[in-house]
Order: structure tokens, then C-alpha cells, then sequence
């Protein structure tokens, strides 16, 4: 398999894990949406979009020694653009179509001028729809918290 | 004498064709689809996930629908599924303090960081048949919503600890996990391979042999320490990026289990742990996991293995509802031969009895 660039810094490391993050946790949809029109005749596929599966490990008590708990499906995809940025998915699922499209949308993030225009259209979309999901989530939970109180006896 | 037999294969098809109609029932009555058993079916379609050993909502669903409700046969399906694809790695280990947490309760300590959370809960219902629930509802149920903090919700065993009277974790070993579904279980076997085992194992299995440890068929009298409920993000390293990535959410059902523990000549009084984790909402199994996990380690305390709980080649040999289906279900199997074989022999045996007499 291709290897990350040597400009693959800590810091474009950091910035690719959040996106690639964003993407795998993201609805399909949304990602196909964002391709650009056009795009076809510029993608290379270096790896077409397949599923496999990821073991899922935990740890001993939450904090001991790691032990195989069960599998996730994956469908993974690495594409190539003409200037040879390369893009690669590992998204859960068997959605082979968004594995591709997260792919794609990788080796465009890496672009600078296509990743400003990403980060407005996408980025902050799909941020934000995450963080509402799990706070909708969260305040539906909170409404569940304890609240003990102590009966006082008059003896 | 061999004598091969052929045949059955038009009793076969046809009685195929007779369980998909009736796997389908009435055809007046609409057809369930994979979406709504996923939405609605939920802790049976976790349950299969959790037993199939396989995280996909999807394919529990329809595993469920072609086995007609069928939990093993299901499991089944999911398992002989997953033998079909390919595995391109193991995960970062998970990270369950930093769940997102849907239900968070302590038995043993009442007032904690981030306080008691119930979830949706089966818990404090009256167990009595809602018969609303025969007709279609005029408007979906709406959850309550409160304001919700970024509240911290470190594991209970991890903060209660500081007195070291509750046994810490074993240092986080990078040692590579044994994996029962690439080699063969082989006694004694490593905690790490009994937790696999129990996270596939059958509930009803478990459950039992927990409420046998309970009842004093074993010595555990356990308290739980904590059972939380919620999402976590897995994170694989792939060689060809060599740093680790999100590739998904996994909803686990985790439970600690803290069990008193009077000492050996080699370690203090103080409490034991036994641990539970499964996919999905699994709190049941995960519960009775943590106590069967604390069972097995009675070798670790100078225990006495006395009783099934605390075997752990009779329980890991017999947890896996698939196999030992498979293996009961064999019997089904023609046995003509070995049964022609057993009958002369009765026979033979008879007759050299009765001329005894």
C-alpha cells in the first residue's frame, strides 16, 4: 500500500483522524452528496471498496489486559487523484459506496483549496449534526439522573 | 454390508418451501420489514449481535426475520455469515470511561461523580401487560429531556479505589489477546480467552451458572459495583496510514461486579472483581458475565473449585449456544446403521440372558 507523504506531520495527522473520524460516524448520504461533479475521470481506485472485519478488542475490567470481544464489519476503500494525492476510508458497515466516497473525500481534504471549501460545506454540517445527535441523546439521559433526597425523622 | 442410501431431496425442497410460508404467516398480514424489526425488535436483535459475536444491527435484523424469532438459529446465521469475510485487523482496545453513557448505575455506592442515570430501563415497570400497545399508537412516545453536562463518568472500580481495597487491573499488557475463533480452546485458559468465550456465550447459559454461584453452588456473593450502558468509538491503526482512526460506534453493555474477598497467604483482605461486556443492551448477560468471570478466577484466590461455576473447562465448553446446538441437533442425523448395529447387540445380550435364566 501506498505510505503517508513524509509532509504527513503530527499536525496533518491530527486534522486527517478528525475527518476521517467525522466521516465514518456520518450517514452515507451525506458523504455522496459532497463529491464534486466530475470527479470521475480524476479518481484512481487503488483499492477497491471492500468489506471485511475489524475485531473489536475491550480490556480486563475495563483497564487490564486486552481480550477479543466480537467483530465489526468494515468496508474499506484507497483511491488515488491525478496529482497522486492518495485517499483511503475504513468506515463500519458493509456500505461499500460509502467507503468510496469517504476515500475520495480523504485524498480532497489533503488539497488545501479544496479542503477550505470542504470544511464550510461538509466539515461543519456534518459536525454539527454529530454533536446534536449525542446531545439530543445526552438531555434525553439526564432527565433520567437520581436526584436523592433524605427523609428527615422527627423522632 | 454398506447399503447407500439416496432420496429426500423432493421431501427436502418441498418442506423448505413450507417453512418459508410459513415463516411469512398470514400474507394478509403486512410484512415485517428488516427496519422495523432493527427499530423495534431491539434487545432481540442485540441479542443476536452480541451471541453472533458479529456488531451489525442490519444483519441481526434479517438473521431474525429468516429464523422466525429463532435467537440460536439466528446466531447461527450471523456466525456462518462472518466466516465469509476477510479480517483486516484488531481494534485499539476500547475505552469504556469514555462511553457515552445511556444508563449509568452503582448498587454499591450511592452518590457518585456523575451521579446514577437510569436509562431506559425495564426497572421500577410493573411488569403488567400494556394493552395499548394492541392498537396502533395515535403518536409516537416522546422522551424527557433535561439539561445535560459534560460531567465526567470515570468508571466506579477506578475512582473508589484509592483506599486499595477494591483489586486495581492488571497493568494494561500490549500482550497479544488469544482468539478462540482462529485456535481451539485449550484448558487452563487465559482470563483473556474466558472473556471471549462469556461475550459469545449463551445468556441463558450464563445467567444460570450465575444464579447458581448466587444461590451457593460457588462462593460469590457479588455486589454490583457498576453497570453502564452506552456508545464508545473503535479505533483501528491501518498499516498503510500508521496512526489510528474512528471507524465506528459500538453500543456495549458493561458491568463490574465487586465480590468480598477474607484473603490468602498472599493477598490482603479486600474486594474482588468480576467484569461483563457485550454489545448492544445486553445488562442481563452482562451482569451475569461479571459473576461468572469472578467464579472462574477462583484459582487466582486459593478458592476451591467445588462447583460448575467455578470450571472453567465445564463452562467454556459449554457456553456457545451454536455448538452445542449443532451438537444436539446431530442426533437428528440418520443413525440407521449405528442404530441397526446397537440393536443386534441388545438382542445378542437378550437372548444370552435368558438362557443364563
Amino acid at each position: 500500500m501506498t505510505r503517508c507523504t513524509a509532509s504527513d506531520d503530527a499536525a496533518n495527522a491530527a486534522a486527517r483522524q478528525g475527518w476521517m473520524r467525522l466521516f465514518a460516524l456520518s450517514d452515507a448520504a451525506a458523504l455522496e452528496a459532497a463529491l464534486p461533479g466530475g470527479l470521475a475521470d480524476e479518481v484512481r481506485v487503488l483499492r477497491a471498496p471492500e468489506v471485511g472485519l475489524v475485531m473489536v478488542r475491550g480490556r480486563t475490567g475495563g483497564g487490564g489486559a486486552p481480550f477479543n470481544l466480537g467483530e465489526m464489519p468494515v468496508a474499506r476503500c484507497s483511491v488515488a487523484l491525478a496529482d497522486g494525492t492518495v485517499g483511503h476510508a475504513y468506515v463500519a458497515g458493509r456500505d461499500r459506496a460509502k467507503a468510496r466516497a469517504a476515500a475520495i473525500l480523504d485524498a480532497l481534504m489533503q488539497r488545501p483549496e479544496a479542503r477550505a471549501e470542504l470544511e464550510r460545506t461538509l466539515i461543519a454540517p456534518l459536525s454539527a449534526a454529530l454533536a446534536a445527535r449525542r446531545q439530543a441523546a445526552a438531555e434525553k439521559t439526564a432527565a433520567t439522573r437520581v436526584d436523592f433526597f433524605t427523609m428527615v425523622r422527627g423522632d | 454390508m454398506y447399503v447407500a442410501v439416496k432420496g429426500g431431496e423432493k421431501a427436502i425442497d418441498n418442506a423448505h418451501a413450507l417453512l418459508a410460508e410459513e415463516r411469512r404467516g398470514d400474507p394478509a398480514v403486512p410484512e415485517l420489514s428488516i427496519a422495523q424489526i432493527k427499530e423495534q425488535m431491539t434487545l432481540a436483535v442485540d441479542r443476536v449481535m452480541s451471541e453472533g459475536s458479529l456488531y451489525d444491527a442490519d444483519l441481526a435484523a434479517l438473521a431474525l426475520k429468516q429464523a422466525r424469532g429463532d435467537a440460536v438459529e439466528a446466531i447461527f446465521l450471523l456466525r456462518a455469515y462472518r466466516t465469509t469475510l476477510p479480517r483486516f485487523a484488531a481494534s485499539l482496545p476500547v475505552d469504556t470511561a469514555k462511553m457515552t453513557i445511556n444508563r449509568r448505575i452503582s448498587a454499591t455506592f450511592k452518590d457518585l461523580p456523575g451521579g446514577q442515570v437510569l436509562g431506559p430501563t425495564f426497572d421500577y415497570t410493573h411488569r403488567l401487560l400494556d394493552f395499548s400497545l394492541m392498537a396502533d399508537a395515535a403518536e409516537a412516545p416522546r422522551a424527557a429531556a433535561a439539561p445535560a453536562d459534560d460531567a465526567a463518568m470515570p468508571r466506579v472500580v477506578d475512582i473508589l479505589n484509592h483506599e486499595g481495597l477494591i483489586e486495581a487491573d492488571s497493568a494494561p499488557a500490549d500482550a497479544e489477546p488469544g482468539d478462540l475463533t482462529r485456535e481451539p480452546l485449550t484448558f487452563p485458559a487465559g482470563r483473556d480467552l474466558r472473556l471471549q468465550n462469556l461475550a459469545r456465550g449463551d445468556e441463558g447459559f450464563v445467567l444460570a451458572l450465575a444464579y447458581s454461584s448466587q444461590r451457593g453452588f460457588g462462593n460469590n456473593h457479588p455486589f454490583a459495583g457498576e453497570i453502564r450502558l452506552g456508545g464508545v468509538e473503535v479505533e483501528i491503526v491501518p498499516e498503510e496510514l500508521g496512526f489510528p482512526i474512528v471507524i465506528g460506534e459500538a453500543e456495549l453493555t458493561e458491568c463490574h461486579m465487586i465480590t468480598q474477598f477474607t484473603g490468602s497467604k498472599t493477598q490482603p483482605p479486600q474486594f474482588t472483581r468480576g467484569y461483563g461486556l457485550t454489545f448492544g443492551r445486553n445488562e442481563r448477560k452482562a451482569m451475569a458475565m461479571a459473576i461468572v468471570d469472578r467464579s472462574l478466577r477462583a484459582g487466582e484466590f486459593d478458592e476451591e473449585r467445588r462447583f460448575p461455576a467455578q470450571d472453567e473447562e465445564f463452562v467454556l465448553g459449554h457456553s456457545d449456544n451454536v455448538e452445542a446446538s449443532g451438537f444436539l441437533q446431530h442426533l437428528k442425523l440418520p443413525h440407521y446403521v449405528d442404530f441397526q448395529g446397537e440393536l443386534v447387540n441388545v438382542r445378542a445380550l437378550r437372548a444370552e440372558a435368558e438362557t443364563v435364566r
